[in-house]
């Protein structure tokens, strides 16, 4: 159980939701994936954070959560908005933005 | 005993992952991470690191995730049509997310830092408790604490903002 | 004051002349700009005459002077001053032209007093007038060809003056462009004369081109073909004369000034001044004396079917200018600036006749309505007999003295130029029938109905202005004739030049009497010492001989003329019957325009096309709009890219980092 084991867990979780965003259309979903990408991030801080020996690293884990915790409320408010105009909540067919 | 417990933390991370990324209803997709959160809280006590695996699951899991499931009730969930606008995607994000899987094992595993094959330094009783995160917190790391609750008060307003009933637009 | 300040003179006060009335034009009262013109023309005058004095005041072997007063391009070798040459040629030049320019600019005070562009005249005859002096009194290749185009310029300024036209507009674009074809002849020429001596100076190039070299070397004649290239554009002979007929289309003033007595002579003047270049190159001065004879006599021709009064002048001018260059090109240079000065009397005269005529027929200029003004206009006829007589050589008149001189030198040189010489006779018969067959129809007979007026009520005929080449009806605003015609009877500045144009045309040739009075001969002689056909002399004897002979074909052909026309008037009508087919050949202009427009218009255009359709639509627009559609498909590709869809920058986005990241295990591996 060396440290290793964690980093390709990390890396494997890390995979399973950059997967999950490019097949996944609906935002809610999209956006759970992206808390697995920053879950495996975190998994990846603990980690180094132990193999040095200091605790730095859970801080940065610390402030990672919090930062996520802000996205994930901003990211919802939209999704609550966009529900509440009566838009389709699919990222295909909100696609005004292009060239 | 640890093999054992990190194996199965590890499967449950994995179980939980693969269900959000597979489930057509998003509801089973809060429930697969909240799964995902609890593996995880596992894997960080085994790296004793005891106040982030409590963060993880009071804040991550209980908090965060009990507004997901809020809105996701609000919200619904119908499922996603099959059909793919995009030529290629379905067969590209698999074939992609295979390639950084590999590539990061490939730089995990070939690094020649030869601390990543070993448990790691013995560390002091009290590594990862609240009384050591709460020092650097408040010594070494004070501007980024004092940075992340502006960020949370800018979060809560924005979300406010955005949420807000318009008072011309209809519900 | 020297010579060449004199010179300097003459130059400056046309030029000031010109640039006055050009910037005073709203200021000026009308009176005040035709009396700067004349007299700016009238001090040159006497500026040229203040030369000549102090010319003569040298020896003869001394009579020229260069001067310069700035430098225009010293660099590499080149060493290009604006200088002047002042000798007896190109004073003699200037004295007729400053002279013969005086009376005509006189005549047009009165002529054009009614036209609305009157400053506009007076300004670019004056600049005419100065570019003539430049070409005449340059002392260089350079400014020779500066002077050759301002005239080239003026003429077509001049042609198409009353510019609401088109039929003026169409003719002053035709004299410039043969005349540009002249110009380039003219170029090529000095480039060459500069690689193989050197120098554009004259005295330079004089000097150094008998020991340059060997007799009809290849250069050599090649240099002095594009001289005459140059020299026949200007001089309207063939085959670039097509130009000529049609500058009729501008004021009379400026068909007596520029296509009769100045402009149409910087030809012969150029071959006389490079005399030196063309009796080292043999060839080209036989090639120069064939085109002189065969315009000489295909003009005449022409003169004789032709029904419009100034066309006919006009091809009489072209024809004795075939004299002059035939004259000058055999070497018998003083005879043919004899002719050239007596020619600019009497054509002078001529065309200011035809003007008052035409002025008399509200500007109709078709001679078959044309008759018995010999009875209402007393003055213009007697002014255009003068004028006709001295043209047809009559005994006695000026012209009879200089045509005759150049066919006695003719016959005298021997050969081939025998030949020349009976062939200038046949022309000189040609001339005096034409000539006569004109003044014959106009001036006896029954009065036409515009001359029944002139002489019952003494006005003028008053008609809807119309363009006498196509009838179209005309406005009399500026650009257009003026409303008014004036005659010389009611018109005093008129009167005067033509009187005194009349004179110079009767006596003005008793300078140069063989064996008794050789003024002009002497004078230009230092001019053409080192030239050894110079030294040839017909003797006394053989001259008067010529004389003699040239003296009965004038009246012969005078005699012709009486047959002809007024003897029975039916017989014209009858001998045109019988040689029909000449008769149209004549008619046409010898098919000159069409085999011109054949050969040099219909394939310019073609190639116009084609470099329009073709190469401008495929190769130009291929390289510049295709740049800009590759352009612009390129963008269209990469924007293909933004296509709005989240996912797809998604994968885009761990594509690139998964690529990066392969990047760099391989780096460090």
């Amino acid at each position: 159980m060396t440290i290793e084991w964690f980093l390709v867990l990390s890396a494997l979780l890390f995979s399973t939701g950059a997967v999950g965003i490019l097949i996944r259309r609906s935002p809610m979903v999209i956006l759970l994936c992206l808390e697995l990408m920053l879950n495996a991030g975190n998994l990846a801080l603990v980690a180094f954070s132990r193999m040095v020996g200091n605790a730095e690293g859970q801080i940065f884990a610390v402030i990672v959560m919090v930062v996520a915790a802000c996205e994930v409320v901003v990211g919802l408010g939209l999704i609550v908005a966009i529900f509440r105009r009566r838009l389709p909540l699919n990222v295909d067919d909100l696609r005004e933005l292009r060239g | 005993m640890e093999e054992a417990l990190f194996f199965a933390a590890a499967i449950g991370a994995l179980g939980g992952a693969v269900t959000v990324i597979a489930m057509r209803n998003p509801f089973y997709s809060v429930l697969g991470l909240i799964v995902h959160l609890f593996s995880l809280a596992v894997l960080f006590l085994l790296l004793t690191s005891a106040f982030v695996a409590a963060a993880q699951v009071v804040v991550y899991a209980g908090a965060v995730m009990v507004l997901y499931v809020f809105v996701v009730a609000y919200v619904g969930g119908g499922g996603e049509s099959a059909w793919e606008p995009i030529p290629g995607q379905r067969f590209l994000a698999p074939l992609l997310g295979l390639a950084l899987f590999v590539e990061l094992s490939i730089a995990i595993l070939g690094s020649s830092l030869l601390a990543l094959s070993t448990d790691g330094p013995d560390v002091k009783a009290g590594f990862g408790d609240p009384a050591a995160i709460g020092r650097l917190l408040l010594e070494k790391f004070l501007l980024p604490f004092e940075a992340s609750s502006i960020l949370l008060l800018l979060a809560a307003v924005g979300a406010v903002v955005l949420a807000a009933r318009r008072r011309e637009a209809q519900a | 004051m020297s010579a060449t300040a004199w010179a300097w003179l003459v130059l400056l006060f046309p030029l000031l002349g010109s640039i006055a009335i050009g910037l005073g034009y709203r200021v000026l009262p009308q009176k005040a700009a035709g009396a700067i013109g004349t007299l700016s023309i009238a001090l040159a005058f006497a500026c040229g005459i203040g030369a000549l004095l102090s010319l003569l005041g040298d020896e003869p072997e001394a009579r020229h002077h260069a001067s310069s007063l700035w430098d225009y391009a010293s660099a590499a070798g080149l060493d290009i001053k604006l200088g002047i040459f002042v000798d007896p040629l190109s004073v003699f030049m200037v004295l007729v032209v400053t002279g013969v320019s005086t009376l005509i600019h006189l005549y047009s005070y009165g002529y054009m007093q009614s036209d609305e562009g009157y400053h506009r005249f007076f300004s670019y005859l004056n600049f005419f007038v100065f570019s003539m002096l430049l070409l005449v009194l340059a002392g260089n290749f350079v400014l020779l060809i500066v002077g050759w185009a301002f005239v080239g310029f003026a003429s077509y300024a001049l042609i198409s003056f009353w510019y609401r036209r088109e039929t003026a507009t169409r003719a002053g674009m035709k004299a410039f462009v043969i005349n540009v074809v002249g110009d380039i002849g003219l170029v090529l020429a000095a480039f060459l004369i500069f690689r193989e001596l050197g120098s554009f100076d004259y005295g330079a190039v004089f000097e150094r081109a008998p020991d340059a070299f060997s007799t009809n070397e290849w250069t050599i004649v090649a240099i002095c073909l594009l001289l005459l290239v140059g020299a026949f554009a200007k001089s309207a002979q063939l085959p670039l004369h097509t130009w000529l007929p049609d500058a009729m289309e501008g004021p009379t003033p400026v068909s007596s000034l520029i296509h009769a007595a100045t402009m149409v002579t910087a030809g012969v003047y150029l071959i006389a001044r490079t005399h030196v270049l063309f009796e080292l190159a043999p060839t080209a001065a036989d090639v120069a004396a064939f085109v002189g004879l065969a315009t000489l006599l295909v003009a005449g021709t022409m003169a004789l079917v032709m029904t419009d009064l100034k066309r006919a002048i006009a091809y009489s001018t072209m024809s004795q200018i075939g004299y002059m260059v035939m004259g000058v090109a055999i070497g018998a240079y003083s005879a043919g600036m004899f002719h050239l000065m007596t020619h600019a009397f009497f054509k002078a005269l001529l065309f200011m006749a035809a003007g008052s005529i035409i002025a008399a027929m509200a500007n109709d200029q078709n001679i078959d309505r044309m008759s018995g003004f010999g009875r209402a206009m007393r003055f213009t006829s007697i002014a255009m007999l003068a004028g006709g007589l001295a043209l047809a050589a009559f005994p006695g008149t000026s012209g009879f003295f200089s045509k005759d001189e150049i066919l006695a030198f003719a016959e005298a040189r021997g050969g081939m130029y025998v030949v020349f010489a009976v062939l200038g006779y046949a022309g000189a018969l040609l001339t005096a029938v034409y000539t006569f067959r004109l003044i014959f129809r106009i001036l006896p007979g029954r009065p036409c109905a515009e001359a029944q007026e002139l002489i019952e009520t003494g006005h003028v005929a008053h008609e809807a202005p119309k363009n006498p080449a196509t009838g179209e009806p005309e406005d009399t605003d500026v650009g257009f004739p003026g409303p008014e015609h004036h005659i010389a009877e009611q018109n005093w500045p008129m009167r005067a030049a033509m009187a005194v144009l009349a004179v110079l045309a009767i006596v003005g040739g008793l300078v140069q009497i063989p064996g008794v009075v050789h003024v002009i001969s002497d004078f230009l002689e230092p001019v053409f010492e080192s030239s050894h056909l110079a030294h040839i002399h017909p003797s006394a004897g053989d001259e008067w001989r010529g004389l003699a002979i040239g003296a009965v074909i004038s009246l012969l052909g005078i005699g012709i003329a009486w047959f002809f026309y007024v003897a029975g008037p039916e017989r014209p009508r009858q001998l045109e019957a019988r040689l029909r087919p000449l008769h149209t050949l004549f008619a046409n202009k010898w098919y000159f325009d069409e085999l011109i427009d054949l050969l040099v218009v219909r394939p310019a255009l073609a190639v116009g096309r084609f470099a329009d359709r073709v190469f401008e639509r495929f190769v130009v627009d291929g390289l510049v709009s295709g740049t800009a559609e590759t352009v612009r498909g390129a963008g269209g590709v990469v924007r293909a890219v933004q296509n709005g869809f989240v996912r797809s920058y998604a994968l885009l986005l761990i594509a690139g980092f998964a690529g990066l990241a392969l990047y760099f295990l391989l780096a460090s591996s």
